[in-house]
């Protein structure tokens, strides 16, 4: 069946914007920043080419303003951008999901702080996209480590972004973002893509935040006979600002349980020899690759490590590694920052394991040798 | 006169957040008639109407009407409206805001959405302060009045609004106060009309903070102040420049057609678009 199929060349970046188009984005908004800018123009070029719709704006808020706005007259829309654009972005992201407003940002992640490296790879963004926007926030970040996947993950953050009414962050990174290599796509037509729902009722009875026991509601969009009230404000199911308690909390129940009581449809975890493994790498987005090639000369050297791959960064997947923690002896959580998904490892395995961080943040990859002398020194 | 109260009342959603946050005697109050009596003049379905702002006292106006309303973040409004317009542009977009909103946190996208010239409504109450928070100078307050954060006198200078918009590219500008209600009432429908961005300031006051910090009497008085102050457009044409020292004008300032943004798009998309079958594998 694959043989059939037109094999590509695509860069990163170009293989987030297909994913886009094939999950059925039909706006973006952005401003021009490295490393994520092809996406903006893979997307200026072809959006229109399917009728969709670009605008650059003037700066990173107005891009994920524009987002949201579109978002609710009824589009699938995306912004891309690095960490920079990132911080600027997270107010308004708080917004989003706040308002429960699907969209998906991705960020090619960039070294920092501040300007920081615009051209060398980093993963130093993880703790943003958990914990950026102001107030108690329960994210959605996914994290890719190849073109293949920089366009499924990019499919996936639009349909959990419908599905749950809420802003999912693709978090790629430099190298990914500008590496090309052979993919073969999926047919249009093998692609799940999930829409959200709409409302069945008259608009009289419409809720736009009705609280229910799945905690996501039906999104009616401007224009379509449902006149409501969006606002950034803690609102009743109507949308109307409250400052009643036993309002305040339902809603911010409402949004936290929409993420919690769906870790499982949320979370996706890749293994690799994990059956036995004693050792594990805990690696995510570019660095799960060369974790792959350090697994396969650490089992050429009889040593049992596996490798744990988290596809889906937040929610965190505490299950999974709470399992773990009662097989393993070691985890190396191998990041491009000083630790950040470190201290979430330890958290989860409660000190049952031995936990030891392999960080690179001199704007380079870590190498397979550099992940395998890791594993021949914890184990 | 008297059937006026009745056209607007049948476009508040008064079952549900009356009373309203605004102080008895604020002019915003005056400014949401004057809109909701032009779109009912214009005939405008309210399933079509998107009413946008951002914070503020003059934004918290769209929550009590009923349209499709999105009260957003401080000074982002015309930056969303710009996403619901371009996303589903048969939407009346009609973007409220204020001085500080509008024109401080939110200046770069008032001078680009103009620029744009994207058909969208700008309604810009300006009450020369940030009532909202009790009364701190913005970018309206004149030079050496005084605010909460100016108690010595502002020491910087004020924005002309209109001649702004005027620059950064609208093509409808126009400037009423809440004084002269059927002249806002009459611009608002005309800006509504016009195929482009549109500004309309209005000129209002806040004597709960601005009015008593600067000793300038009740809502009454400020609005007195505004009727002596203002001069229409087309009386300034005949008056001599002394006649015009320290008055502002009022009516339409100015009114250009230049190509709107979403037509301009919609001509690229009809120009580029392929089929879905041709577009795979091509860039």
């Amino acid at each position: 069946m694959e043989q059939n199929k037109k094999a590509r060349i695509l860069q990163g970046n170009e293989a987030c914007a297909e994913g886009a188009l094939v999950a059925g984005a039909n706006f973006f908004a952005g401003y021009p920043i490295t490393p994520s800018t092809e996406i903006a123009e893979y997307l200026a070029r072809n959006l229109p080419r399917r009728g969709g719709k670009f605008i650059q704006m003037e700066d990173e808020i107005a891009s994920i303003a524009a987002v949201i706005g579109a978002s609710i007259a009824g589009a699938k829309a995306m912004t891309a951008t690095s960490g920079p654009g990132f911080s600027l972005m997270q107010e308004n992201i708080g917004y989003a999901y706040m308002a429960e407003v699907p969209c998906v940002i991705v960020d090619v992640q960039r070294g920092g702080p501040s300007t920081g490296l615009p051209t060398k790879v980093s993963q130093s963004d993880t703790m943003q996209a958990r914990w950026g926007t102001h107030g108690d926030y329960h994210a959605i970040a996914l994290a890719p480590s190849s073109v293949r996947e920089c366009f499924g993950l990019t499919i996936r953050a639009f349909n959990l972004a419908e599905k749950y009414r809420t802003p999912v962050i693709l978090l790629m990174d430099e190298v990914l973002g500008h590496m090309r290599e052979k993919v073969i796509l999926p047919e249009p037509d093998e692609i799940k893509v999930f829409n959200r729902m709409k409302p069945t009722v008259p608009p009289e009875w419409y809720q736009h935040f009705e609280i229910n026991p799945h905690f996501v509601s039906p999104m009616a969009s401007f224009g379509e006979g449902y006149r409501y009230n969006i606002t950034g404000l803690t609102h009743d199911p109507l949308g109307f600002p409250t400052s009643r308690p036993e309002e305040i909390e339902a809603k911010l129940n409402k949004l936290e349980k929409k993420i919690t009581s769906n870790v499982n449809d949320i979370v996706r975890v890749e293994e690799e020899f994990m059956e036995d493994a004693t050792i594990a790498v805990f690696a995510y987005g570019i660095v799960a690759r060369a974790a792959r090639q350090a697994i396969r000369m650490a089992q050429h050297k009889r040593i049992r490590v596996g490798l744990i791959q988290p596809l889906t960064i937040w929610p965190f997947p505490d299950i999974y590694m709470e399992q773990m923690s009662e097989q393993l002896e070691a985890i190396i959580v191998a990041e491009l920052n000083q630790g950040q998904l470190l201290g979430e490892v330890m958290r989860t395995n409660c000190g049952k394991t031995k936990v030891y961080g392999l960080n690179r943040f001199d704007g380079d990859i870590l190498t397979p040798e550099q992940i395998f002398a890791k594993i021949r020194e914890v184990r | 006169m008297e059937i006026i109260p009745a056209v607007t009342y049948t476009y508040l959603r008064s079952k549900k957040k009356f009373p309203n946050v605004w102080c008895a005697g604020c002019g915003i109050g005056i400014a949401l008639g004057a809109i909701i009596r032009a779109i009912d003049n214009l005939k405008l379905d309210r399933n079509d109407v998107a009413m946008v702002s951002g914070i503020g006292c003059s934004s918290r106006m769209p929550v009590y009407v009923d349209f499709n309303t999105l009260h957003t973040t401080h000074g982002r409004a015309l930056a969303f409206a710009t996403g619901v317009k371009l996303a589903n542009p048969k939407l009346k977009v009609i973007v409220i805001t204020g001085d500080g909103d509008g024109l401080a946190i939110g200046g770069n996208h008032f001078i680009h959405t103009c620029r744009r010239n994207i058909d969208i409504t700008t309604i810009l109450i300006n009450n020369s302060t940030y009532g909202m928070t009790g009364g701190q100078y913005s970018p309206t307050t004149p030079f050496m009045k005084i605010g909460t954060t100016a108690p010595y006198g502002n020491r910087e200078r004020d924005f002309d609004i209109c001649n702004l918009a005027k620059s950064a590219g609208a093509t409808f500008v126009a400037r009423g106060t809440v004084y002269h209600v059927t002249l806002l009432e009459k611009i608002v429908q005309q800006a509504i009309l016009k195929k482009g961005f549109s500004l309309v300031e209005v000129i209002s006051h806040c004597h709960t903070f601005y009015g008593r910090l600067n000793k300038e009497g009740t809502a009454v008085k400020m609005m007195e102040w505004q009727k002596e102050h203002a001069i229409p457009i087309q009386a300034a044409a005949k008056l001599p420049p002394e006649k015009l020292k320290d008055k502002f004008l009022i009516g339409t300032l100015w009114d250009v057609d230049f190509p709107e943004y979403c037509e301009e798009y919609d001509k690229v998309i009809a120009q580029f678009q392929v089929p879905p079958e041709d577009s795979e594998g091509k860039k």
